[in-house]
């Protein structure tokens, strides 16, 4: 990650749909050969950004740079980006070959290299041998490939992608997130994907840009994000998260005392509790998988809380409980590998619960 | 064994039911449309007996028809009229099509197409007597002209000729060209011409190579609309078109009704059905190359 130039900046990224606030002051930098993410609920601006770089929006005030170039100066066919659009936007007059090969009329190449190009083009997307077929004969899954084939054999600085999973089922979801990553180191260029999708971001990105009503709220690494989210909002957009109320005891450069309703008074360090309003009235999240429940025989743990088990949900892999903590109002959900010979247990079982203040984050 | 039985079961109620609702149609094309025709063409092989038709099998109305200078003449220039009226209508079809798909607000389309279609609020006659009235000797075009002095007496070239049909003919089907070219342009998906340009077309490459292309379809509905009526107008050329802008359907009302020699007339009229025919096959041809979607 050190010093990677800069492909795409956002200086203060303002955007006007009549009343409407689209884009609310965005300022972030996409490093060269990055995957970033564009992460959110829809109308929270992310595909309004990400068409401000293809050049479809025009931006009400602020700034795009692209590779250090003013992003305004430049229409959008002449831009160093390409898009692989939610829809697929296949021509439907054209077929597989002409459609990979359509961006490459201006270059003047011979039959022959054309040919060799879009041959190229085809095989990196697993699509050899499909050259000749009508765009309408195709699967979601082979659409979306000739989208990508399409975008990349102009060779961008920088490639645009809107939802471009959204429409597959599961499987071939993730199986193209997969062919996505390996592509994208395989070409080396800067992948900027939009996505509602928080596990495909985080399963994908280099780095993530959360954002919410116009605003980018946290912008990090998929481990930061889930780990240390900023804000309860991230928080609980990002995976699961429980929640407990908290009172804030002290404040110092070396961490905050805590009293955690139910779990009793703990430290957090510095990094757990990002800075933020100055009431004693706190929350405190952790994530299902940082629970542990202590089965018979198993060794006490530094922290542990009794409870009863209130709901069960398997899931195979995994199982997920929620647990009603005694002196804690609300169940909290945690998770248990299913590794063998660890029984699932019952609704109503009493259970111990290890806990650990290194999984807590302080939101205020 | 069973689920096919069943299948063809459906099959045949389902065939009966679509059976049964085209069924009045049917009856209507067949009574008022089939049967009819069937007479122009048998009547067009017997033998004109002046006041009375022969029974007698011939020939000789399709060689008159076809040989006779007059006819050929009328015959062509019934093609020309209907191309060339073509042509504009389409031509200046497209442009109001593409704003009202392309620059007018959605909420305002059906509002435009409304507007579109108030020509046929008024009787097609009454409309081409208003062109008689603006083209006139003494009409509108005229008396402005003289107005303001551009010219010193009435101009009498653009009345009572093939372009005064041209121009009467061309804003009568003008809604008829518009409708299923603007059909073809909505169903254009918006996100096809931005991959257009992100592929580094200008806007008006993407136009050739993405808009117009898509929008063929319901060019050629539009063509085949507009040509295979014109040239079997009649109203027009008789009302505007004066003596050297009589048209093939003219000739044919002259036949049946001045001449009373049915036979030559239905065999201009069958000749004239059959060109059509050619014609519209070759852009029904045209259709299928530009149209590669599904079904074709």
């Amino acid at each position: 990650m050190t010093a990677k130039p800069t492909m795409i900046e956002f200086r203060d990224v303002q955007k006007y749909y009549g009343d409407y606030h689209a884009l609310r002051g965005i300022n972030a930098s996409i490093r060269a050969g990055e995957f970033f993410s564009l992460l959110g609920p829809s109308g929270c601006g992310k595909t309004t950004l990400l068409r401000t770089i293809a050049g479809f929006e025009d931006i009400s005030a602020g700034a795009v740079l692209i590779d250090g170039k003013d992003a305004a100066l430049i229409p959008a066919n002449k831009r160093p980006t390409n898009m692989v659009f939610q829809s697929y936007a296949i021509f439907p007059h054209l077929t597989v070959e002409e459609n990979v090969g359509f961006g490459l009329r201006r270059a003047r190449l011979d039959k022959a290299e054309m040919g060799r190009r879009v041959g190229d083009a085809l095989a990196m997307v697993g699509l050899t041998g499909f050259g000749k077929r009508a765009a309408h004969a195709l699967s979601g899954g082979q659409r979306q490939r000739v989208a990508l084939a399409r975008a990349l054999i102009l060779k961008p600085k920088v490639l645009l992608l809107d939802e471009p999973l959204s429409a597959l089922d599961k499987k071939m979801r993730e199986q193209m997130q997969v062919e996505l990553i390996k592509l994208q180191r395989q070409v080396g260029i800067t992948f900027v994907l939009v996505t509602h999708d928080q596990e495909e971001a985080l399963v994908m990105s280099d780095r993530i840009a959360v954002m919410f009503e116009g605003r980018i709220v946290q912008l990090d690494d998929p481990v930061t994000l889930y780990r240390r989210p900023k804000t309860r909002q991230v928080a609980d957009f990002i995976g699961t998260m429980n929640f407990l109320p908290a009172t804030l005891l002290s404040d110092t450069t070396d961490g905050c005392e805590v009293e955690v309703a139910g779990l009793g008074r703990c430290r957090i360090a510095p990094d757990q509790a990002p800075p933020g309003g100055n009431g004693q009235d706190t929350t405190v999240g952790f994530r299902p998988e940082t629970l542990t429940i202590l089965f018979d025989g198993q060794a006490a743990a530094a922290r542990e809380t009794p409870g009863t088990v209130e709901e069960v949900v398997y899931y195979g892999d995994m199982t997920y409980y929620d647990v009603k903590l005694d002196g804690v109002a609300s169940a909290v959900r945690l998770s248990m590998r299913n590794v063998p010979g660890r029984p699932v247990l019952d609704i109503g079982t009493r259970a111990r619960v290890a806990w650990s203040p290194d999984a807590l984050v302080l939101f205020r | 064994m069973t689920s096919g039985g069943v299948l063809r079961r459906t099959g045949r109620s389902e065939a009966a039911t679509g059976l049964a609702m085209i069924s009045p149609t049917a009856t209507y094309a067949i009574l008022l449309l089939a049967a009819p025709l069937a007479l122009i063409f048998i009547v067009s092989f017997l033998t004109d007996g002046y006041l009375e038709i022969i029974r007698t099998f011939t020939f000789a109305n399709y060689i008159e028809a076809w040989t006779n200078e007059l006819y050929r003449v009328v015959m062509v220039r019934s093609l020309l009229v209907a191309l060339s009226v073509t042509a504009v209508t389409v031509l200046l079809a497209f442009p109001v099509a593409y704003f009202v798909s392309f620059h007018v607000d959605p909420s305002r389309k059906s509002l435009w197409l409304f507007l579109i279609t108030i020509p046929f609020w008024t009787s097609y006659l009454i409309r081409v007597f208003l062109w008689k009235v603006i083209l006139g000797y003494n009409g509108v075009v005229n008396s402005s002209l003289l107005g303001l002095g551009i010219i010193s007496e009435p101009l009498q070239w653009i009345n009572y000729n093939v372009g005064a049909v041209v121009v009467t003919l061309a804003h009568a089907y003008a809604p008829f060209a518009i409708l299923p070219i603007f059909v073809a342009l909505e169903k254009i998906d918006r996100s096809l011409l931005e991959a257009g340009q992100d592929l580094g077309e200008s806007r008006v490459m993407t136009f050739l190579r993405v808009t117009l292309p898509l929008a063929m379809p319901g060019v050629v509905a539009a063509v085949l609309i507009v040509f295979i009526p014109i040239i079997g107008d009649f109203v027009t050329p008789q009302l505007v078109g004066g003596p050297e802008g009589r048209m093939v359907a003219n000739l044919i009302q002259l036949q049946y009704l001045k001449l009373d020699n049915y036979p030559l007339g239905s065999a201009i009229a069958v000749s004239a059905m059959a060109i059509v025919t050619l014609v519209s096959l070759l852009f029904l041809y045209l259709n299928r190359r530009y149209l590669r979607g599904p079904g074709s």
